[in-house]
């Protein structure tokens, strides 16, 4: 079946098969692998993206569920040369070991901080607990995270100065 | 704003080199790797954890449009591939022919030429199978009535997995017994759990019938060491084997071992003529790939006039179906032995049998180095339990009992000889960032209210970085590991190591030690690994092994190209060598500081047409294996507060405080990151990670629905200190680290919850991982009996 959707702003149209996860289909149809997967159960969050701005397990969605949504993944975060703050603030805040959660952490974090741009520690701790790190223990991730708001007001006062 | 805090040309809190990649999510996993023509393969497994094997019928599975090949045992018998050796000299079954010993064994292997076909065709197998009694309990595989599981290996007429083992002096330990005031005695389990990475194991091979190279791919800690075992499993030459591991999500011992499934992988590429790739799901991962600890422990402690005098250790191992624990071939029981922790002890015995039972082979060292976290958590409850008998403070038992500073290198009645520390100084700065005293007053209004608050320490002493050539092996192959560094004539390096991150950020670390060593910026300092054709021999990353055995390594050979970066300074500025001095990046003559030569300019001469010193090949570069002359002993102190819910038994683990002494720290950020990410696992083996079966063996924790790992709420706000003991026989003063967290928390959590409840409801022990249902049950003074 053909599904048309919008994927990191671009508009992608593909024949997939009905039951092919939105994860299978961002990585081996799109070939977008900073989405990853690690666990079938929709436990660990590797490969969260965002759906119409809200964080989304890929591994819980079909690929033909997506028709005319928009989906961002962490291939988008980076624009023009300018890592986004959340980018910027888990790598100078150690947020990452291995690294294969750390996309659907950004996204989540993303997600969060669109949504709530001052969050509290509590706050961050409660939106990524959907998400399995086995490198950090958190402690860096909810720091970088918070980096993240104070770097994107930062960014946004620039604008409106 | 940058500061040169940020950018150390050597050692310090340097930002990681490899962070630019995943930040965007341009890692390399294996299943990010796609080959042309690349086929899929799945995996049939048993339901059953023991039944024999009838039939296998795989027609229905071959006429599947999309399925290229369906591999059985019958199949690998043809290759040689039916069975393997497992890492402790056990042989394993590849794919199952005779009988299934553990609910999801391997039994039928489909190529196909997708993930999804390739999966469907599982079904189109037809396997008859005739159930058998299993046994799952370590204790009852030992009565003479169990069902025989390996009837495969000849003579063997029990379920004992290897000979008794033995360390310790036991004459001099009943003695201490004997002569003892007080004997404490329990009964402690450190269950099966896992390490879980969050990527799964999984292979990519491709063989070229027409060269006979054989090309994997495969996220594993220890390449070289695997390309060794393939060439001598599948009867291919090593040198034509190459093993490329890219980025690698995660291992904590699980990628050591070699599992079937990458043996059919390779099997599957020889039979089918086209790249292979096998990824298993989380279930296979939990269901069949290394388990880790599953040790049955019976200990005794003994004092006399308050001073701890002796340890008596009676285990049990369970190894599952195969005996493929982790660990170098001449410690059946690894380091366990280790068990006398940080306490001058005279008198200790310990004791290990080891079991076959029907669940899965493993016994790997999950963050731990091979049974350490068995032998510190057993030795930390005992003396809590004896402090507990004693009514005295666990501190205040434990002060009085350490190894003292001056003693050091201390012998261990077991047979270790520890490098340095300073115990009691460690302790004292946990209790200070703890403020001890203040929380004990906490406890006591608490409990005064029916609060329920308990405050639990644990003190640790690990053996890493193994090890000594003259020591140990593990497959007859020295524990050692290889550095080649090259300065180019940019004065811009490549450093070659066969350590193998998955995720200890070595890319920046062994940058840094390069840096320290010869003054080149570590951002100029390309570190390789990951590539059997361009690193060097060397056994890989794990037991805290990296910087203890491989960060020498690095030390070493950037301290022979500095050596040999003298003698070509001596030529360019017409003096002798021993008339030189060394400042970071720089030879300059003594007493003539402004005469001298940088690294670079030193390099660029090595590569030029101008003459080398009488003798001297031109380049820059040197090779070194590395032969440690001993383990580094890190250490560490570590305090737990926890609140217990009265009315449900949940744990919060409110803080954590963990003081680590590693030695010289190569980057303190690392470092502390490391230390972060064992705490969390340790509050996970602590409180929720276990795999547990039902008496006919079903796995049921085989998710991770089940199999529950800590989130961002279950983990609190470390509070990390330090002391620094320099290891005195350490190039660089530095003892490894990544694992004491894992070690050292599990204890300190579990002597806290008891704490919290020892005087109001009389708990002495509860066995990991103390759920609520668990504590709840011990509340009531029902404890589940130990198995």
């Amino acid at each position: 079946m053909n599904v048309t959707m919008s994927v990191n702003g671009q508009r992608v149209t593909r024949d997939v098969e009905p039951r092919q996860l939105l994860v299978h289909f961002l990585r081996d149809t799109l070939d977008l692998t900073g989405t990853h997967w690690g666990c079938d159960t929709s436990n660990c969050g590797a490969c969260v993206v965002l759906m119409d701005g809200k964080p989304l397990k890929s591994c819980t969605a079909l690929a033909a569920m997506c028709e005319g949504h928009e989906i961002r993944t962490v291939e988008s975060l980076e624009v023009d040369g300018r890592l986004d703050p959340v980018q910027q603030g888990f790598h100078e805040h150690h947020a990452l070991q291995c690294g294969f959660c750390t996309p659907g952490m950004m996204m989540t974090a993303r997600g969060l901080l669109d949504e709530n741009p001052n969050p509290t520690e509590e706050e961050i701790r409660v939106a990524i607990s959907g998400g399995i790190c086995r490198c950090t223990g958190y402690k860096n991730i909810v720091a970088a995270i918070r980096w993240a708001a104070d770097n994107d007001a930062l960014a946004r006062q620039e604008v409106s100065g | 704003m940058t500061t040169t805090a940020d950018r150390p040309i050597g050692f310090g809190r340097l930002k990681r080199k490899e962070d630019p990649r995943f930040i965007r999510g341009q890692g390399t996993y294996l299943d990010d790797i796609k080959l042309p023509g690349m086929l899929h393969g799945a995996i049939l497994r048993s339901p059953y954890a023991h039944a024999k094997i009838v039939s296998i019928d795989t027609s229905r599975a071959l006429v599947h449009p999309n399925v290229a090949a369906v591999v059985t045992a019958k199949d690998l018998e043809t290759l040689g591939l039916a069975w393997m050796p497992t890492i402790s000299y056990d042989t394993q079954a590849v794919l199952a022919g005779d009988k299934v010993r553990f609910q999801g064994q391997e039994v039928a292997f489909i190529i196909a030429t997708d993930e999804y076909s390739a999966n469907d065709a599982l079904a189109l197998i037809d396997v008859e199978y005739e159930p058998l009694p299993a046994v799952v309990n370590a204790r009852k595989a030992l009565d003479p009535e169990a069902p025989l599981i390996r009837d495969d290996k000849s003579g063997q007429r029990d379920n004992l997995a290897s000979p008794t083992w033995e360390a310790g002096d036991k004459e001099a330990t009943d003695r201490a017994f004997a002569e003892a005031d007080t004997v404490v005695s329990r009964d402690i389990i450190y269950p099966r759990c896992h390490p879980a990475p969050l990527e799964t194991c999984g292979m990519i091979a491709d063989f070229n019938p027409e060269t006979g190279q054989l090309d994997i791919y495969n996220g594993n800690q220890a390449p070289h060491a695997h390309r060794t075992v393939y060439a001598h499993v599948a009867g291919l030459a090593e040198h034509m084997i190459r093993i490329k591991c890219n980025d690698i999500g995660g291992g904590f011992g699980n990628k050591v071992p070699v599992y079937p499934g990458y043996v059919c992988a390779i099997a599957g590429s020889i039979v089918a003529g086209k790249p292979v790739k096998w990824v298993e799901n989380r279930s296979e991962n939990l269901m069949s790939t290394g388990f880790a600890r599953d040790y049955v422990m019976r200990a005794e402690i003994c004092s006399k006039d308050g001073k701890i005098t002796g340890l008596r250790v009676d285990t049990i191992a369970d190894h599952g179906a195969f005996d493929s624990t982790a660990q170098p071939t001449k410690f059946p029981a690894g380091f366990f032995h280790i068990v006398c922790g940080s306490y001058d002890l005279h008198a200790a015995h310990v004791q290990v049998k080891a079991v076959y039972t029907n669940k899965a082979p493993g016994g790997v060292a999950y963050r731990c180095s091979f049974r350490i976290a068995e032998a510190v958590y057993l030795v930390e409850r005992m003396v809590d339990a004896l402090a507990m008998e004693l009514k005295v403070d666990p501190v205040e038992l434990r002060m009085g009992s350490f190894i003292a500073p001056e003693q050091f290198p201390y012998e261990t009645t077991t047979g270790w000889t520890y490098d340095s520390g300073d115990y009691a100084m460690a302790m004292r700065v946990a209790m200070d960032m703890a403020a001890y005293e203040d929380l004990r007053r906490e406890q006591a209004e608490k409990r005064a209210r029916g609060e329920l608050m308990g405050i639990g320490v644990s003190f640790f002493t690990e053996g890493v970085g193994a090890g000594p050539r003259k020591h140990m092996d593990i497959l007859g192959l020295a524990m050692n590991d290889g550095a080649d560094l090259r300065v180019h004539g940019n004065g811009k390096a490549v450093v070659s190591i066969s350590a193998q991150t998955q995720g200890q950020g070595h890319e920046t670390t062994f940058a840094q030690i390069v840096a320290e060593e010869l003054g080149i910026p570590p951002e100029d300092v390309e570190v390789r690994h990951g590539d059997t054709d361009r690193s060097p021999y060397g056994l890989g990353t794990y037991g805290s092994r990296s910087t203890p055995v491989s960060g020498g390594a690095v030390a070493v050979v950037s301290r022979k190209v500095r050596d040999k970066a003298r003698l070509i300074a001596s030529t360019m500025l017409e003096t002798r060598p021993e008339d030189l001095a060394w400042e970071k990046g720089r030879w300059y003559v003594k007493g003539d500081p402004e005469k001298g030569a940088m690294i670079e300019d030193i390099a660029a001469r090595a590569y030029s047409g101008d003459p080398m010193p009488e003798g001297m090949e031109g380049g820059l570069d040197a090779q070194v294996i590395y032969d440690p002359p001993n383990l580094t002993y890190p250490y560490g102190a570590y305090l737990a507060v926890v609140d217990v819910d009265k009315d449900t038994g949940h744990v919060k683990v409110r803080r954590f405080v963990a003081v680590d002494d590693c030695g010289v720290r190569i980057n303190p950020m690392v470092v502390e990151g490391q230390i972060h990410g064992g705490l969390a696992e340790g509050i996970g083996i602590a409180l929720m990670e276990v795999l547990t079966f039902d008496e006919e063996g079903n796995c049921l924790n085989s998710s991770f629905m089940d199999y529950l790992i800590p989130t961002s709420l279950e983990t609190p706000d470390f509070e990390l200190g330090e002391t620094v003991t320099p290891c005195p026989h350490h190039p660089l003063g530095a003892k490894g680290v990544g694992e004491s967290p894992n070690v050292g928390s599990p204890p300190a959590i579990v002597n806290a919850v008891i704490d919290a409840l020892h005087e109001t409801h009389g708990v002495d022990h509860i066995d990991m991982p103390c759920t609520p249902a668990r504590v709840w049950a011990a509340m009531q003074g029902r404890p589940e009996p130990p198995q």
